[in-house]
């Protein structure tokens, strides 16, 4: 692996070597370092580019990274990824893909999750994604992420595109059964021209189920971000979402929350803001010794942080 | 040493600080008067936030009129805000570490944030990782803005109206900081003030009224003059908003 592939393993997943534990590494279109353990196996698909993660019942306090990584220019792949996570586990997953394109062609990474999380399980999710490189390509990146959390399951989703990638269309479909659970935390900053989606939809069908959807955005220059949350109620549950931006520059944001409910006793509530970074704020730490610049910078890690 | 000469400060057509000249080289100096008479004005304008519309301000014989918010920060004055501000992501942690973190490492710096946080009488275990957003209530937003400026530690620390907010329990505290900065830093320490708890240790006290600086003496006078002042009957803001009272007269 070359300094660029390494810089980016490090951007997406924070390793500066192999993780422990079980791993999958897909570096320009190829599977370049792998470990399974006795609990958690990587089968690569037979039928289409991508692996099925299976996690065995029982596994706890165990991890699987599986990092994209590309920086040939010009390479474009479609790649399909299976989580198989048994009953009562509790694992954490970190995915994320980088790409550095130095070249004119645009590289393009698009790839489907999906995870089917068994009964009483907890799982947490880590997916960063990154973008660099001076070539006149773009870095175009749209994942997708399909969960069914089955009885009693958990799961909690940390997701972020801090800058770099031109364009991006994210979407996250989830169902929940009886007494589930899932958080959300989505951060996005684009500059200059970049375009970014999301789309995330929860159906809540089980009773007791829940959602807690909070999208953070900070669009600068003359960048553009839609986010749409919807959450359908369909039994006796509790949703809340949150779009929260910070408009700068010339950008455009656009947010959308729906909510959806055909059960009477669903519990839906949607909240959604977009200002600017208030002066005061800027005032306050400027009064700590800050420029302005360094106050905006400080203001903007912390909001995505 | 802090000087302001002939300062101003005009808005809206309305003048709210008129001509001050002072200098102040005392450690300890309460500001007090009436509201709307110019405290907090006079406050901003010695750090910066507001502009004089004329006036120049000098701290240890160099003239800071033209500097920024930034700089003055930077040449040793900190502010504690009436209103505390809100940030939505950033942690009570990081506003503390940035306010006491010069010259230490990480590890120090933590220690320093936990114990300015313990000195204002919130629990260092409990606050430290707390969003400084809206699930903080006022009283607590209040202490932690303090204990910011405290945390500072410059020659120059501003206070407008610290015990607004402030609970009875936490006032004793709040005295304590301002004795523990008037030991640690060989400073001054500006408070805009009502409170007579806080009055009675200043060093000396202003007395502003319409913009003019009436009193600006050792403590005793001006408490002298301020409970004449204020005895019924005598309060000039009393007996003007009497004279406007003339509504309740002619009606039928």
């Amino acid at each position: 692996m070359d300094a660029i592939q390494k810089k980016l393993l490090k951007e997406v997943a924070e390793l500066d070597a192999l993780p422990v534990g079980a791993y999958n590494i897909r570096s320009n279109g190829q599977s370049a370092a792998r470990n399974t353990t006795a609990s958690i196996d990587i089968v690569t698909k037979e039928d289409k580019p991508g692996i099925d993660i299976i996690i065995k019942p029982g596994t706890k306090n165990q991890s699987v990274h599986i990092p994209v990584i590309i920086s040939q220019s010009g390479l474009k792949e479609m790649v399909y990824n299976d989580f198989f996570i048994g009953e009562d586990c509790d694992v954490t997953i970190v995915a994320g893909c980088g790409i550095s394109n130095c070249g004119g062609e645009d590289s393009r990474h698009d790839g489907i999750h999906s995870f089917y999380v068994g009964r009483g399980s907890r799982v947490r999710y880590i997916e960063k994604h990154y973008g660099e490189g001076t070539g006149r390509g773009k870095r175009l990146m749209n994942p997708t992420t399909v969960i069914e959390l089955s009885e009693g399951a958990v799961m909690e989703l940390e997701t972020s595109q801090i800058g770099g990638i031109d364009d991006t269309l994210r979407v996250t479909k989830a169902k929940l059964g009886d007494n589930t659970s899932l958080i959300i935390h989505d951060k996005i900053l684009t500059e200059g021209d970049q375009k970014a989606k999301a789309e995330i939809a929860v159906e809540l069908d089980g009773n007791a189920s829940s959602c807690d959807l909070i999208s953070r955005g900070v669009a600068k220059e003359e960048s553009l971000q839609e986010v749409v949350i919807r959450i359908d109620g369909n039994a006796a549950c509790h949703g809340h979402a949150e779009c929260d931006s910070i408009i700068m520059d010339k950008g455009v944001i656009l947010a959308t929350p729906q909510l959806r409910a055909t059960n009477v006793d669903a519990e839906l509530i949607h909240e959604a803001a977009i200002g600017k970074i208030a002066g005061e704020q800027l005032m306050k730490l400027m009064t700590m010794g800050l420029s302005e610049k360094e106050a905006e910078e400080m203001i903007i890690r912390g909001f995505l942080q | 040493m802090l000087k302001l000469e002939n300062i101003s400060f005009t808005a809206d057509d309305k003048e709210i600080l008129k001509n001050i000249s002072l200098t102040v080289d005392d450690r300890f100096v309460a500001i007090t008067g009436p509201n709307g008479s110019g405290k907090s004005t006079l406050l901003k304008i010695i750090m910066g936030i507001l502009t004089p519309t004329t006036g120049r301000i000098w701290l240890d014989g160099e003239d800071i009129t033209d500097l920024s918010i930034s700089e003055r920060a930077n040449r040793g004055i900190s502010f504690a805000f009436q209103q505390p501000v809100r940030f939505k992501g950033l942690r009570v942690r990081d506003l503390l570490e940035l306010a006491g973190g010069q010259g230490k490492d990480g590890g120090e710096r933590f220690a320093h944030a936990c114990e300015v946080l313990s000195e204002v009488g919130l629990c260092a275990k409990d606050y430290i990782n707390r969003e400084l957003d809206d699930t903080l209530s006022g009283g607590e937003m209040k202490r932690i803005e303090i204990a910011m400026a405290a945390a500072r530690g410059t020659k120059m620390t501003l206070f407008d109206e610290p015990e607004a907010g402030i609970d009875l329990w936490s006032f004793q505290s709040l005295i304590h900081v301002f004795e523990k900065l008037y030991q640690e830093t060989s400073g001054t320490i500006m408070i805009i003030s009502h409170q007579e708890r806080i009055l009675n240790i200043a060093d000396k006290i202003i007395y502003l009224k319409d913009g003019v600086v009436l009193e600006y003496d050792e403590r005793e006078r001006v408490m002298e003059h301020l409970e004449l002042d204020i005895r019924p009957g005598t309060c000039a803001a009393l007996q003007k908003y009497q004279e406007n009272c003339t509504w309740g007269n002619g009606v039928n």
